[in-house]
């Protein structure tokens, strides 16, 4: 008998139409867990680097993570997985909600898709019935809308889908895939639904998931959600608020917004607009916020808030959860209204809230700049929110400049040449980031920036605070109950560290100090993404109810594996690892892992290279950033050294020490 | 009869008061439900098994959650609409039945009904412990126990009479009911 999993997969070939349920290997889950860890195990043995993300070959995979249907609390996440048409690398996006539960009670951990349907059709499951469906009188309805007519259709009202709306249709390179509430948005796993011709997967099961040791595990459930309660009525002291408490960021809950309309870039990430915050724009936003708000919701067994349900006057209710908030309002310079009205139709076209304004603000301040001209927006109205909106449907449909448009700032910039490139300044790895622009560099965000293959700050972020306190005993009474850590020595690190003087960023914390808390918060993102737990209770906030102490344990009793703090580490080095070779293998390197150039003002380029270089190390990676022979050998992944030295990426005597091949050898 | 006991019965009413302006929708109630339910405890989860159930529609922001009660064989006949706050509700919103007209309150596999048992030997039932947002609260109140005194006496007259029939036999009894009924 299989625990906490279904031991069971779902291969779809859209092409042929053809649909078989195949069992797994309890083996694959003991390496890789599940969720994340297992796609990429797909991914790297389906899907070879000469697959075009637009290829039938491409595999589009629906992971639902190890623990999800189980009792533990926030354990809810799908993990979506497939070649990015916009990085070309392997994409990283999760979405909450309902889905992945119901899908486990279906009696499946997985979805996978490969081929094209040559009509848009939907998969229903119900339960171990599974059908390919005309979806043809769906094309162009939105996401909601789509979930609406299907679950009427079907009569079931029960059923979760995830859907793509026009923009997954239409293939933009920044489409989604809705969810009701929740959303897998980055990376363009929409464009690639839509390539594949499937409008949505549709979900109902009522089948059991079975714990290997029900009361054992039942006691680690009831301790976390004690640990969430006590959690919810201790915040941290002396932090920011949205870093005060559990949770994805509370943005639905809060009305004051004074720091992220202050500290984050507006327009295309270029203006930070001090003193914006007035009594007036609270007064205002707020107003609006409440009359907008008819409820905060959570996903699938959490108490947590982080989503609302939002009905603005005139327009079709929608759901909506954290930074999408504020990302419309501010790439127009305008207000809360205007991002909740905007955000609805983005919502039911299916984009990534994070990249779609972006692109929009950077067309608008390409037009300003002469770059491109009036006639490269007929009929545009003169009104700055008339803009988005005009750009918005532009866009989504890949109508003129919106072709361009679509395929995200890097590859527009691209195309439209003449000095663009220098707009699309806020990418990493081709991708759109937080509209964020600092002063002094730190050296561990530096690091999280240039190495985190999720590509989005956010996930990679959290556990070790990201500032010291200004006095020492305000960091020892922060240590006396941080029992999270893995090691006492990161105590030690946070004890010393101080906003000024010799123990200050940009040199300290050290070099390997910073390559620790790195691993350690990667580490952590990592282990939720195999056990489908959402990060807003484990990895992303400080003092979590979920950490390397509990998580061997939730494994063992619910999965029935045997599992220690070091045997989970291993395995999330594992397909952490795994995720990096793939993307090396797509011909990532060194070079790409950089952040945005202005990111920083004060830069330190030799800190900067001895961080990499020394983390690199830390990693087992070589200088270029390739998993060495040895390193993927102590993992268990003698396959991906083998296909290395195959293709030349690794020499077959390499100096495992990881410094004979020098960046400029592997560029090319 | 006297008409003036002073040791009145009391019998402790439990009721889960429900705020449906608190819920969140996150069915963690229907989740430990069927764990608590399941053999052995907490083995394993299926919401579909569940005793309580969230009637949600998150686009109309209707979220009930409503608890097993009576098996019945037959569907009512007129179902009536509410609108409370602007908001329309189905009768069957707030329905506890296991009814033939929808699948709450049933077993996935075998259709048999199932009926919340307040989590007997629980503190609490293990829903209300669950929603951190007490939308779910249990009462507890002491009530006078309502009794018909006639259906009491009914009730010890027939454990005598079983009682009887199990130590002389029925046929017996029936003759010496007959000849009291002739002495009178």
């Amino acid at each position: 008998m299989r625990y906490a999993e279904t031991g069971f997969n779902l291969e779809v070939d859209l092409t042929r139409g053809n649909i078989e349920k195949v069992a797994t290997d309890p083996k694959e889950t003991e390496l890789y867990l599940g969720g994340l860890g297992t796609n990429a195990k797909i991914l790297w043995d389906r899907v070879p680097p000469e697959v075009d993300p637009f290829s039938p070959d491409n595999l589009l995979i629906f992971g639902a993570g190890l623990l999800c249907g189980t009792p533990a609390v926030g354990c809810n996440r799908t993990i979506v997985s497939t070649i990015s048409p916009q990085t070309k690398l392997m994409a990283f996006s999760m979405m909450g909600g309902f889905f992945a539960p119901e899908l486990k009670y279906a009696g499946l951990d997985k979805v996978i898709f490969r081929g094209k349907s040559p009509k848009l059709v939907y998969l229903w499951i119900n339960n171990n019935k599974v059908e390919l469906r005309d979806a043809s009188h769906l094309k162009g309805k939105g996401s909601l809308e789509t979930a609406e007519m299907i679950r009427k259709e079907l009569k079931e009202p029960k059923a979760q889908v995830a859907a793509i709306g026009k923009a997954g249709e239409n293939r933009v390179f920044y489409a989604s895939i809705e969810q009701g509430r929740s959303s897998a948005s980055r990376g363009g796993i929409g464009a690639v639904m839509g390539d594949k011709g499937l409008k949505a997967i549709v979900v109902r099961g009522t089948l059991d998931i079975n714990v290997a040791k029900p009361l054992e595990y039942m006691e680690l459930c009831n301790e976390v959600m004690e640990y969430i309660q006590f959690r919810n009525e201790n915040p941290i002291p002396g932090v920011m608020p949205i870093l005060a408490g559990l949770g994805s960021p509370q943005e639905m809950k809060v009305h004051d917004e004074k720091w992220h309309t202050e500290n984050f870039n507006w327009g295309n990430s270029r203006e930070r607009r001090k003193g914006f915050w007035t009594d007036e724009v609270a007064r205002d936003w707020m107003e609006t916020l409440d009359k907008a708000r008819t409820r905060l919701i959570s996903c699938y067994n959490c108490p947590m808030t982080c989503g609302a349900t939002i009905s603005m006057p005139g327009l079709p209710t929608y759901m909506m959860k954290c930074f999408t908030k504020l990302t419309y309002t501010m790439g127009a310079f305008s207000d809360l209204d205007f991002g909740l009205r905007i955000a609805q139709k983005a919502t039911e076209y299916g984009l990534d809230g994070f990249s779609a304004p972006q692109v929009m603000a950077f067309a608008l301040e390409l037009l300003k700049d002469g770059i491109l001209h009036k006639d490269d927006f007929p009929g545009m109205p003169e009104d700055n929110e008339g803009r988005f909106y005009y750009l918005l449907d532009m866009i989504v449909n890949r109508e003129g400049i919106g072709d361009v448009l679509a395929d995200g700032t890097y590859w527009a910039a691209k195309k439209i040449g003449n000095g663009a490139e220098a707009y699309a300044h806020n990418n990493i790895k081709k991708h759109e980031q937080l509209p964020l622009k600092l002063s002094m560099l730190n050296p561990i965000y530096y690091l999280m920036y240039c190495t985190g293959e999720k590509m989005n700050i956010t996930q990679i972020e959290g556990q070790f605070p990201q500032a010291p306190y200004p006095k020492k005993e305000h960091r020892e009474k922060f240590c006396e109950d941080w029992f999270h850590v893995p090691d006492e020595k990161f105590k030690q690190y946070f004890i010393d560290w101080e906003p000024r003087g010799e123990n200050s960023m940009p040199f300290y914390p050290t070099v390997d100090m910073c390559c620790d808390i790195v691993d350690w918060q990667e580490r952590m993102h990592y282990i939720d993404d195999a056990l489908g737990q959402c990060a807003g209770l484990s990895s992303f906030p400080l003092k979590p109810p979920y950490h390397i102490h509990n998580y061997p344990k939730f494994i063992s009793a619910g999965a029935g594996i045997e599992m220690d703090e070091d045997k989970l580490s291993q395995a999330a080095k594992r397909y952490r690892t795994l995720v990096r070779a793939i993307n090396i293998r797509r011909g990532m390197r060194r070079k790409d892992d950089r952040p945005p150039e202005d990111h920083w003002k004060k830069r330190f380029p030799e800190l900067e290279k001895e961080l990499l270089d020394t983390y690199y190390k830390f990693k087992g990676w070589n200088n270029d950033g390739i998993p060495t022979k040895e390193s993927l050998q102590e993992l268990g992944l003698d396959y991906v050294a083998d296909e290395f030295i195959k293709r030349g990426i690794l020499k077959e005597d390499e100096d495992t020490s990881g410094e004979t091949i020098s960046a400029e050898q592997q560029t090319h | 009869m006297t008409g003036d006991k002073t040791d009145k019965k009391t019998k402790i009413i439990k009721t889960i008061r429900i705020d449906v302006d608190k819920c969140n929708g996150c069915r963690a109630c229907e989740m430990i439900c069927s764990a608590f339910h399941s053999t052995p405890k907490y083995s394993s989860n299926n919401p579909a098994r569940s005793r309580i159930r969230i009637i949600r529609e998150p686009l109309r922001d209707l979220y009930v959650p409503v608890y097993g009660g009576e098996y019945t064989v037959a569907e009512c006949a007129g179902r009536d609409k509410y609108t409370i706050d602007g908001k329309e509700y189905d009768e069957c919103s707030f329905c506890r039945a296991s009814c033939p007209s929808r699948d709450e309150f049933k077993e996935p596999d075998s259709g048999l009904p199932l009926k919340c048992d307040m989590c007997e030997g629980e503190e609490e039932p293990l829903c209300v412990k669950w929603c951190m947002h007490d939308a779910l609260i249990l009462e507890e109140r002491e009530e006078e126990a309502v009794e018909d005194p006639e259906e009491a006496e009914l009730e010890d007259l027939e454990i005598g009479l079983e009682s009887l029939a199990d130590k002389f036999g029925m046929d017996k009894i029936m003759d010496a009911v007959a000849r009291m009924n002739q002495k009178d």
